[in-house]
């Protein structure tokens, strides 16, 4: 019987992080050296992870399925990182950042976790520029800030249009000086395939080499997943290509709960599809809100090119609606409201999929030189791919699938329901609650790997002081390996079948964005739940995979992915159908205000769903872990 | 819908590091000139798979041009005709119908082939162990405004860190040299208030690594008209300098 305890500490919010820190137990210096970590990704979270246990002497073995750790997809984030520290006298403070976070995640998450991440937001700052990361600048030398969706203050700090890739680089670089030290060892072009328990505690994990083919295992004393998440469960997303559900997935079978599946995050600012050929949407920073104004011709059947539309033929429908956030409401509303526009037939572009992000306005009035200045990496990005200028004609943006807000279920200290096992950054459930605002994710990477795990990871390895770690010549490690080979090799030596692994995962998406996307109802649902395992049977019995299981095969690859993620999609069209409220990444058409805002119901829904795995032909059984609103009073949102 | 071309590619295939490769000459027909040449490669591998043949292997993952996983040499040139532009992000609307396209991995003794057109590039890892950071161990540092920091510096800083570590600097070098990469990753460090105290004893370092794995510079300046940040030569200059003044003074220290 799984009890959720979020251990969260008593005490006024503002205290409960200090008070824990010191009341958890602490390993001394010299015995960190006895304690062997695994840690799962080189992302923000895992890189800093890894590097900051590392130095404080644990033994840490850091896994990759990339060539280097600098690859993970925190690279590809372009905003900015937020943080409380008031540089601009706008305001700011930590429990502004905490209320701001609380009600853009629409009152579905912990406050005891929010407030935490505000606090030590201030800190990540300090960190990453005492590490070299180049932050923009003034003139006079300090620290430039810029607004971002869903907040009235200037609290974002930005590295061009590359800060993901500044960020990661130094805490990739961070991790490089450990391993050079020895402390930690990196494996890289290994894709963890299994988590490995024994007596319910997490002593390892199964992993294939991506480069022989070769099934190996590891053991420690606790592991940590820091492996992103799911929005590639969609196929066409903003994620990398390899990004999946695999390790938090085969966690969840063994015991780990997954909470808030349905929650996923939509992006308002992507390039919109251009043909059914494309493999990925590329996501334009929404720092463009900033300055774009959004707005889509009133006249459905407008056929003059956009500057050819007088103003007043032009409908600035954010502008309209939401007069003191306009442009830069948060991502749900800016997403949602550009789905009514496109579906009222006033899409623009070949294809009619999109709507404008015009900066004509910021041009004529900062010059395109200041304009270039500021987003000038974006522009040309957005050239090479449409063979459009966007300094003069208007760009096309349409939402896309972004960040996932559900993962594992973690308590406080983020450990998941299994002993021994912690997830961080995307991979877990715990900060953003049913949304996640602008210049976020990148603080909350940093934030669990720099300075939350390595305090709450000592609270559970102190009372293992002399124990070894479960040698993987165990039988639960050589049975787990067995499973993982026996499981790959079935995909090689099946033959025949009917189609390509990409095939089954786009019939895939197109289920998911089609009935769990944008908008969800009740019939929709129940088809989804229909279709995913009728696909997945087809795709069991059918899909084709050519090569050897020993070397490289990135068909094999993608095969044990695609299987996890049609598993993982049912999972998520139950917890939709279960949670009957509007909040968030999560609009249920049947739960919506007069004027066809999302529509919540605390009485109801205050709750986080956790789900448990009940064995492979059993739905999962749904936990529900209460929230409690103490500090920020549950109101509905509104922007306008 | 857009318009519609019809290629002839010869693309290098090789099972492993130990193999024998030899150019696969297939017609790549119907690819929609929007598309990316990379998802130009997965209809191709699409159509091979459905003729059962192993479908091609390349290094790709973000497809936004910053996670520098792709790469691959197009006619001769890293990464392919266009300037600043990373694989991924070159579109098919850059060919004409009816060409020729000659697709191999990029070619150094220090990126050896791993698969078709993937290549093993840890040989950049290894440089940035050897000093490419600041030791500044997870704390409670410094305010982030208490050291100024000229635009100028940080603007200079993040020109260097824009490199992507594709390794088409390498791939377009007839020495197969990496200054470029190096020196990139120095100069953000170097130029740095707070990357002053390891300044000599990383260069030094990064650069002897750097001379283990990679050939010489001979300023051809290829690697910079490869490169999809447009990683500037003066970094280089900078690195040698540097050096120079690195072997100095790490040399007075040591006879201190």
């Amino acid at each position: 019987m799984v009890t959720l305890d979020s251990k969260v500490p008593d005490g006024p919010v503002a205290e409960k992080w200090d008070n824990h820190k010191f009341s958890i137990k602490l390993v001394n210096p010299s015995n960190k050296r006895k304690f062997d970590i695994i840690v799962v990704g080189t992302g923000l979270a895992g890189s800093s992870a890894a590097a900051s246990l590392a130095e404080l002497g644990y033994n840490v073995k850091v896994f990759t399925y990339h060539d280097s750790p600098r690859r993970a997809h925190s690279i590809a984030a372009q905003g900015g990182i937020n943080a409380a520290k008031n540089y601009r006298n706008d305001g700011d403070s930590v429990h502004r950042l905490f209320y701001d976070t609380v009600k853009g995640g629409d009152y579905r998450s912990r406050e005891a976790n929010v407030h935490r991440l505000a606090q030590v937001s201030v800190d990540i700052i300090d960190q990453c520029v005492a590490q070299g990361v180049p932050f923009a600048r003034e003139y006079g030398g300090l620290l430039a800030n810029r607004s971002f969706g869903g907040a009235q203050v200037s609290r974002t700090f930005y590295a061009r249009g590359q800060t993901g890739q500044q960020l990661l680089l130094g805490a990739y670089q961070a991790l490089a000086s450990q391993i050079a030290t020895g402390k930690v060892t990196l494996y890289n072009h290994s894709d963890v395939l299994d988590i490995v328990t024994k007596d319910g505690e997490a002593c390892g994990i199964v992993t294939r080499d991506m480069l022989t083919g070769e099934v190996h295992s590891h053991s420690a004393h606790a592991v940590v997943l820091a492996t992103g998440g799911y929005s590639n469960v969609y196929y066409l997303s903003t994620n990398a290509m390899a990004c999946n559900v695999t390790a938090a997935w085969r966690a969840h079978r063994k015991g780990a709960l997954f909470a808030n599946p349905c929650f996923s995050q939509i992006h308002p600012t992507c390039i919109p599809a251009s043909d059914e050929f494309q493999s990925k949407l590329t996501l334009m920073s929404e720092s463009l809100r900033n300055d774009g104004r959004i707005w889509v011709p009133r006249d459905r059947d407008e056929t003059r090119s956009a500057d050819q539309i007088p103003e007043d033929d032009r409908y600035y429908y954010l502008e309209e609606k939401y007069p003191s956030f306009g442009n830069l409401v948060p991502r749900d509303v800016a997403s949602r409201n550009a789905k009514t526009v496109v579906d009222e037939g006033r899409g623009v572009g070949p294809l009619k999929n999109g709507v404008y992000l015009d900066f004509a306005a910021a041009i004529a009035r900062d010059g395109a030189e200041a304009v270039k200045e500021r987003y000038g990496n974006l522009f040309d990005m957005y050239e090479r791919i449409t063979g459009e200028d966007p300094y003069s004609t208007p760009m096309r943006i349409y939402p896309a699938i972004h960040y996932t807000m559900g993962g594992l279920w973690v308590d406080y200290n983020l450990m998941t329901t299994v002993p021994g096992l912690y997830a961080i950054g995307e991979a877990n459930f715990s900060d953003h609650g049913a949304n996640r605002l602008g210049a976020s994710a990148l603080m909350q990477g940093l934030a669990d790997g720099y300075f939350v795990l390595p305090y709450t990871i000592g609270d559970h390895l102190a009372p293992k002081l002399g124990n070894t770690p479960v040698p993987t010549t165990d039988a639960v490690f050589t049975e787990a390996v067995q499973a993982v080979d026996d499981r790959t090799r079935q995909w090689t030596t099946k033959k025949g079948g009917t189609h390509g692994v990409e095939y089954y995962h786009r019939e895939l998406g197109k289920i998911v964005w089609e009935y769990i996307g944008m908008a969800r109802n009740e019939a929709g649902l129940q088809k989804a739940l229909s279709e995913i395992p009728a696909l997945r049977e087809e795709f069991r019995k059918n899909v084709k995979v050519l090569g050897s299981p020993d070397g490289i095969n990135s068909m094999l690859e993608k095969v044990n992915r695609v299987d996890d993620f049609m598993e993982f999609a049912e999972l998520k069209a139950r917890d939709a159908l279960q949670r009957e409220e509007s909040c968030g990444g999560h609009f249920r058409e049947e739960s919506q205000t007069p004027e066809g805002e999302a529509l919540r119901d605390d009485e109801n829904f205050a709750y986080v769903s956790a789900w448990e795995w009940k064995g492979p032909d059993q739905p999962q059984e749904l936990h529900k872990e209460p929230l409690e609103f103490e500090n920020v009073k549950l109101t509905q949102r509104s922007y306008k | 819908m857009s318009k519609m071309l019809n290629l002839k590619l010869k693309i290098w295939r090789q099972d492993g590091p130990h193999s024998q490769g030899a150019f696969l000459e297939v017609d790549a027909n119907d690819i929609p000139e929007d598309a990316s040449f990379l998802e130009m490669l997965d209809v191709v591998n699409e159509r091979l798979i459905d003729d059962d043949v192993e479908p091609i292997t390349f290094g790709h993952d973000c497809r936004e041009g910053i996670c520098g996983s792709c790469g691959v040499m197009i006619n001769g040139q890293a990464h392919g005709p266009e300037k600043a532009t990373a694989t991924c992000q070159l579109h098919m609307r850059k060919f004409n119908d009816g060409d020729e396209i000659v697709v191999e991995p990029w070619k150094a003794e220090a990126f050896p082939v791993l698969k078709d057109l993937m290549v093993d590039r840890r040989a950049f890892d290894r440089i940035i162990e050897a000093g490419g950071y600041i030791s500044a161990p997870t704390g409670t540092p410094q305010d982030a405004n208490a050291t100024l920091i000229p635009k100028e510096v940080a603007d200079t800083a993040m020109d260097a860190a824009a490199c992507i570590g594709c390794g088409a600097c390498v791939a377009a070098c007839p020495n197969s040299a990496a200054q470029l990469f190096t020196s990139a990753k120095l100069a953000h460090l170097n130029v740095l208030p707070q990357g002053q105290s390891e300044r000599w004893k990383r260069t030094e370092n990064m650069v002897e690594t750097m001379e283990d794995f990679f050939g010489s510079c001979t300023n051809h300046g290829e690697c910079h008209d490869a490169c999809p940040k447009e990683i500037s030569l003066d970094f280089i200059a900078f690195m040698n300098r540097d050096y120079v003044k690195a072997k100095v003074k790490n040399r007075s220290l040591a006879a201190q």
